[in-house]
């Protein structure tokens, strides 16, 4: 991939970094063509960018993180899956006439451990997203889930599943086939579940639509992820009534990871390569692999029965209220 | 998630047209009430024995959690639970104003501590746990206190073998606690796997409107879901929907006509059936104590061919 292609996926605020590499890059040229050596100059400049880089995703704001969690580049679902089985297979339907391909799933090997892997699939490109419908998914997609779930459970394989959707989606049909129940279906019966359940939010954790495949035993993060009750621009849009304060609701909502660990929510932040995952996605592979089997190998530890105990506790204690005398 | 229509939806203020002033004093003085659906004047304490459902045209206006109690608890046995439990403001949000200004308004405005009041009493005298939203707390929405009570009231009824019965209305998650809300989805969830584990009846009434969150969860993980005429339920707001299409919805869509014609209700039952239709759905529930009789009512067999 060339620099010329990547531009147009320039975010906001890497902006001044990408003025500051295309001045290298010049520099570079200059020195080529005339033959001195400016390598003394390069390197300056070079340390500038690496501090600058560095400045930047240490202190990104939550509606930074939004765009990062939305970079068209960032590694999906499926990147994910292929990088980190040893073998996989996807499995399709929801044995009740749909298969929803916002939705991915199917058998695999981690570390020659049999596994289940599941997970929202956003498109790479715009014709993939036609067909992703860009992650949202439909009733047949919490459906097929929860039927691959099942399926783990009577063979005992690990379920992991992976995060990434702006929301569930909207549409006449989705309602008409009982977007609600299907969720809420999967909410319960996740908790039935006998063998260990991942979740990771990798990209864009959009409510309802990300809760939906989102209740496991280890709840992880990625540092440049996002988990929102409400899209952002949607918060923004009815309680400020104007969705161009759509940053504002990013911020007040309390999306993004440490945020999260704070509130009780998630249970690990997994560090992104510097620039983030779409950056180095060889990077942010090594990590994810490492932390799942890291997270699996304590949850073998335990029996069926404490798992499903400490999952229900762990759900059971999130939320923050006073109790006053009456 | 939660999109809350309502925002945009709840009527403007204006007097109704072809009402003299004397029955505007009437209104005012709430003697009588005038039905927004068919316009008929109706003396209010007729309406409120009827269950505020209107005589004339079956219109069924909105009631609130303590009316919802009166109506289907027998006096003098409701027990009211964690009514202690308040919101505070874990997130310190504050879109155009504080939510701990909000919530202060509220509280004010509706005498109510939160937007759910959940107990235990009786249903002709059948023992049961019963939750009842009430809209009127930022639109019946479920922040960290509605989750927590809703899952203490399962629990307490899982622990002494109760059916729970959960009155909702609701806009959805409570944006205003962000994750907090969105979590009790499952947490609720959670405490009815348990429930249903133990073989116990839940039976969910949705009533206008149901979206949202609680569609998402506890609204629709009844083993018998039960829904007010005409209430509006469904998941993502109707002009969310909207949006995604190029044509019009159905007349009926998202409504409870339209859910139950998709497989997604069992019945809808009218204000004035919904006790008695309680009380028999629960008693059918309940073991029998007097198992079949071993002798089965004769059959006459003769004329028919039997294989030997
Ligand atoms: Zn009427």
């Amino acid at each position: 991939m060339t620099t010329e292609q990547r531009k147009p996926f320039l975010l906001d605020f890497e902006k001044p970094l990408a003025e500051l590499e295309a001045q290298i890059q010049q520099v570079r040229e200059k020195s080529a063509e005339m033959g001195v050596d400016l390598s003394e100059q390069i390197h300056q400049l070079e340390a500038r960018a690496a501090q600058l880089r560095q400045e930047i995703f240490s202190k990104l704001t939550a509606s930074q993180k939004l765009q990062l969690a939305r970079h068209p580049r960032r590694p999906s679902t499926l990147d994910y899956i292929q990088a980190i089985s040893d073998e996989w297979m996807e499995l399709h339907g929801d044995r009740r006439g749909t298969d929803d391909s916002a939705i991915v799933g199917g058998v695999a090997r981690l570390e020659g451990q049999p596994v289940v892997m599941i997970g929202h699939q956003k498109g790479r490109d715009t014709k993939d997203n036609v067909v992703r419908n860009f992650g949202m998914a439909s009733p047949g997609g919490y459906r097929k889930a929860i039927r691959l779930m099942d399926h783990a459970d009577r063979f005992g394989m690990p379920i992991l599943t992976f995060i990434d959707t702006p929301a569930a989606w909207a549409g006449l049909e989705a309602e008409q086939y009982g977007q609600g129940e299907a969720i809420a279906y999967n909410l319960r019966e996740m908790f039935r579940l006998q063998v260990p359940i991942i979740c990771t939010v990798i990209g864009e954790g959009g409510s309802g639509g990300a809760l939906g495949i989102g209740v496991g035993d280890r709840l992880l993060m990625f540092e440049h992820a996002v988990y929102s009750v409400a899209p952002p621009e949607a918060c923004a849009a009815i309680l400020w009534r104007d969705a161009q304060k759509s940053p504002y609701a990013a911020e007040a909502l309390k999306i993004t990871a440490p945020d999260l660990q704070s509130l009780g929510i998630i249970d690990q932040i997994l560090p992104e390569p510097l620039g983030g995952a779409h950056a180095s996605p060889l990077k942010a592979t090594e990590i994810l692999k490492a932390a799942l089997i890291q997270n699996l190998q304590e949850l073998n530890q335990c029996s069926a029965q404490k798992r499903r105990e400490m999952r229900y506790q762990k759900f059971r204690h999130i939320g923050i209220f006073t109790e006053v005398s009456a | 998630m939660s999109l809350f229509d309502w925002f945009a939806n709840r009527p403007k203020s204006g007097s109704p047209p072809s009402v003299s002033q004397a029955q505007e004093r009437e209104i005012a003085d709430g003697l009588w009430t005038k039905c927004e659906a068919c316009g008929v004047m109706t003396y209010t304490k007729d309406l409120r024995a009827n269950q505020m459902v209107c005589p004339e045209c079956n219109h069924h206006v909105r009631v609130y959690s303590d009316e919802r109690i009166r109506q289907l608890i027998d006096p003098g046995t409701w027990i009211p639970m964690d009514e202690h439990l308040i919101a505070c403001d874990p997130l310190q949000f504050k879109d155009r104003k504080p939510y701990s200004d909000r919530l202060l308004e509220y509280r004010k405005k509706t005498g109510l501590r939160d937007a759910i009041e959940t107990g235990r009493g009786q249903l002709d005298s059948l023992p049961l746990g019963l939750g009842v939203m009430d809209f009127r707390f930022m639109g019946g929405s479920m922040g960290s206190v509605v989750g927590e009570k809703i899952t203490r009231l399962i629990e307490f009824a899982t622990r002494d073998r109760l059916p729970v019965v959960l009155v909702c209305a609701s806009g959805g998650a409570r944006m205003q606690e962000g994750m907090l809300s969105l979590m009790q989805m499952a947490k609720t969830s959670a405490a009815l796997e348990r429930h249903r584990q133990e073989r116990l009846l839940y039976i969910p009434v949705l009533t206008h409107p149901t979206t949202g969150g609680v569609t998402a969860s506890f609204a629709m993980l009844g083993d018998i879901i039960l829904a007010e005429p005409k209430a509006t339920i469904g998941f993502a707001g109707r002009r969310v929907v909207e949006q995604t299409l190029h044509e019009k919805l159905p007349e009926n869509f998202q409504t409870a006509e339209y859910l139950l014609g998709q497989g997604f209700l069992d019945a809808i039952v009218p204000r004035t059936q919904l006790k008695p239709t309680l009380v028999r759905l629960i008693r059918l529930h309940q073991p029998v104590e007097q198992p079949l009789p071993l002798i089965a009512p004769t059959l006459n067999l003769s004329g028919l061919a039997v294989d030997s």
